[in-house]
């Protein structure tokens, strides 16, 4: 095995997808420049969703509860209590670290359909009590965050409402999770992961503690998700109930599929594709989710592993 | 056993019982298992076999009895716990990892075993010596599920070497193997038998004549008859139970 040189292929290109997105900043017209900071910070949702999904072979339905977990441990430790930028960022991440592990515990005494059921049903418990404690979360309205508190201080004022800043504070975030999640898949642990989900019974009786192996990756899986929780609530200064809903657990799962489960940089294209999908729909039907669906039943059939699980089993086999 | 034993045993069943609903599968099975020692554990079809080595390897439970391993009682003890502690089990029913490569298959035990090591070059050198050993170094970036039959058989058992065990429980690893491939066989189990001890279960009585210490022949979830390979050949009551008159051709 030339360990090295795949290494090297493998980070190469890496780079060259983020020199691409930075490079994008420029060049993108304002409405798609937003869109594209969006498409990131999601983007790094279906890669936290991704670590336990493609990888760990665990099929939850309920990761919105990690996404609302961070995006209102930063939203509402800024509206009431004042947390700056990073502390909020910080608390929000934490919340959803917390919550992963606690629902992992709980959750994966269950496995396969059971295990997609009680992740949903937790998941509607948490939607619902951000709508029945409305006076602290807004309830279906949410809460704005106020422009004067999405400026972050690091010696100079970066003003996340500007739409650079915000692109580039996207792009920074992306860049961290595709390197995390990377490392991870490439680690002894990600080795593990995937032998769970190829085999756990075979994975136990190799002497590992698969339930303790899960959990982790539950826990790394629903913390990623929260940082994309969090920036999404800094970056676009909106906390509201409708993205722990169950159509949010959905989607990343649909990102992931498109574009390729256990693909490293699968859940960024996945996530591009969808948008560009849904977005030249609408612009000239009202049916949009119709196609939309077609799209998605058309890639179920002739292209299951999605697109890069298609051409990493077709051509690039180096692919992580 | 008559007279005091040189050693302490490796493995020790105290009443062993399994029960499927009203079946009982292994029926207070007492068993002691030296170290050093290739035992085989012989016995017609549903003679609780391999549902005996499945509750020391930890996949099922004992409904009752203890299972001491080392001194120790482990009869509660989760089944990676026990790897942990030196008891392999490779497969009956070939459970490689198909999708992975045969390197990554070997890889998983191997940083298992590695304590300190979080160097890659560790588990890299780990997983040629047993690849080595079975002679499929060669064959280290192939997907493991496109190995032929035989050489998965052999991939299964490096993996299973690759745990370093001081038990190594071999569930009908020769099933399915060419004459050629069980003669290769033979030679590693001799190999492996240098640094730890061997539970086999077979079908295939030359091996066993050939390769065993000692036999443990199971009937009905009970053990008939326990011995050297000479002693069960002469024994009337496995002949009756499980041989045929005369040569052995049970499989």
């Amino acid at each position: 095995m030339s360990g090295d040189d795949r290494s090297a292929k493998v980070y190469a290109l890496h780079l060259a997808v983020l020199a691409v997105l930075f490079a994008l900043n420029f060049v993108l017209p304002a409405y798609y420049h937003g869109l594209m900071a969006r498409i990131m910070v999601l983007a790094v949702f279906a890669m936290g969703y991704n670590v336990l999904f493609g990888y760990a072979g665990l099929l939850s339905l309920g990761h919105a509860m990690f996404f609302a977990a961070g995006m209102y441990g930063t939203g509402l430790t800024i509206v009431h209590f004042g947390f700056s930028v990073p502390l909020a960022f910080v608390s929000g991440i934490a919340c959803g670290a917390v919550l992963a592990f606690v629902i992992g515990l709980l959750a994966l005494r269950t496995s396969g359909v059971a295990f997609m059921i009680v992740t949903m049903m937790f998941a509607q418990v948490f939607a619902l009590s951000l709508i029945y404690f409305a006076g602290w979360t807004g309830g279906d309205q949410g809460l704005v965050i106020p422009q004067p508190a999405r400026i972050l201080n690091l010696g100079a004022a970066f003003d996340l409402t500007d739409p650079t800043v915000r692109y580039m504070a996207a792009l920074a975030l992306f860049a961290a999770a595709l390197f995390a999640t990377l490392a991870l898949v490439r680690s002894r642990h990600g080795r593990v992961l995937v032998a769970i989900r190829e085999n756990e019974e075979r994975t136990k009786m190799l002497g590992y503690d698969t339930f303790a192996n899960k959990l982790a990756a539950v826990t790394a899986s629903g913390t990623i998700s929260a940082a994309a929780g969090a920036a999404f609530a800094l970056l676009f200064g909106y906390v509201g109930a409708n993205f722990a809903g169950v159509q949010y657990s959905i989607l990343p799962l649909l990102w992931v599929l498109l574009g390729g489960a256990a693909t490293t940089l699968g859940p960024l294209l996945g996530t591009l594709v969808m948008y560009v999908v849904t977005d030249t729909a609408s612009s000239f039907t009202s049916a949009w989710l119709l196609i939309v669906g077609v799209v998605l039943i058309l890639l179920v059939l002739f292209f299951p592993k999605g697109i890069l699980g298609t051409l990493r089993a077709r051509w690039l086999g180096w692919l992580p | 056993m008559i007279g005091p034993l040189p050693m302490d045993p490796l493995l020790v069943t105290k009443g062993l019982t399994r029960r499927f609903g009203g079946l009982k599968a292994v029926d207070g099975v007492d068993f002691t298992l030296m170290p050093g020692e290739i035992r085989a554990v012989i016995g017609p079809n549903g003679a609780g076999k391999t549902t005996f080595v499945s509750m020391v390897c930890g996949r099922v439970l004992p409904s009752a009895g203890m299972i001491l391993f080392d001194g120790g009682d482990i009869t509660d003890m989760p089944p990676h716990s026990r790897v942990r502690q030196g008891i392999a089990y490779t497969f009956q029913i070939t459970s490689v990892f198909p999708n992975l490569s045969v390197y990554d298959n070997v890889a998983l035990p191997v940083q298992r075993t590695l304590t300190d090591g979080r160097s890659r070059g560790a588990i890299h050198t780990g997983v040629l010596t047993a690849l080595e050993k079975v002679g499929l170094a060669d064959r280290a970036a192939m997907q493991a599920g496109q190995l032929a039959y035989g050489h998965q058989r052999l991939l299964e058992v490096a993996m299973g070497l690759a745990l370093k065990p001081r038990l190594l429980i071999l569930d009908e690893p020769t099933q399915g193997l060419s004459d050629a491939e069980i003669e290769d066989f033979v030679r590693l189990v001799r190999t492996v038998a240098e640094d730890a001890t061997v539970l086999l279960i077979e079908h295939n009585m030359p091996l066993v004549m050939q390769l065993a210490d000692r036999i443990t022949v199971f009937d009905a979830g009970r053990v008939l008859a326990e011995g050297t390979p000479e002693q069960i050949r002469s024994d009337a009551a496995v002949q009756a139970a499980y041989l045929g008159t005369g040569a052995g051709e049970a499989a």
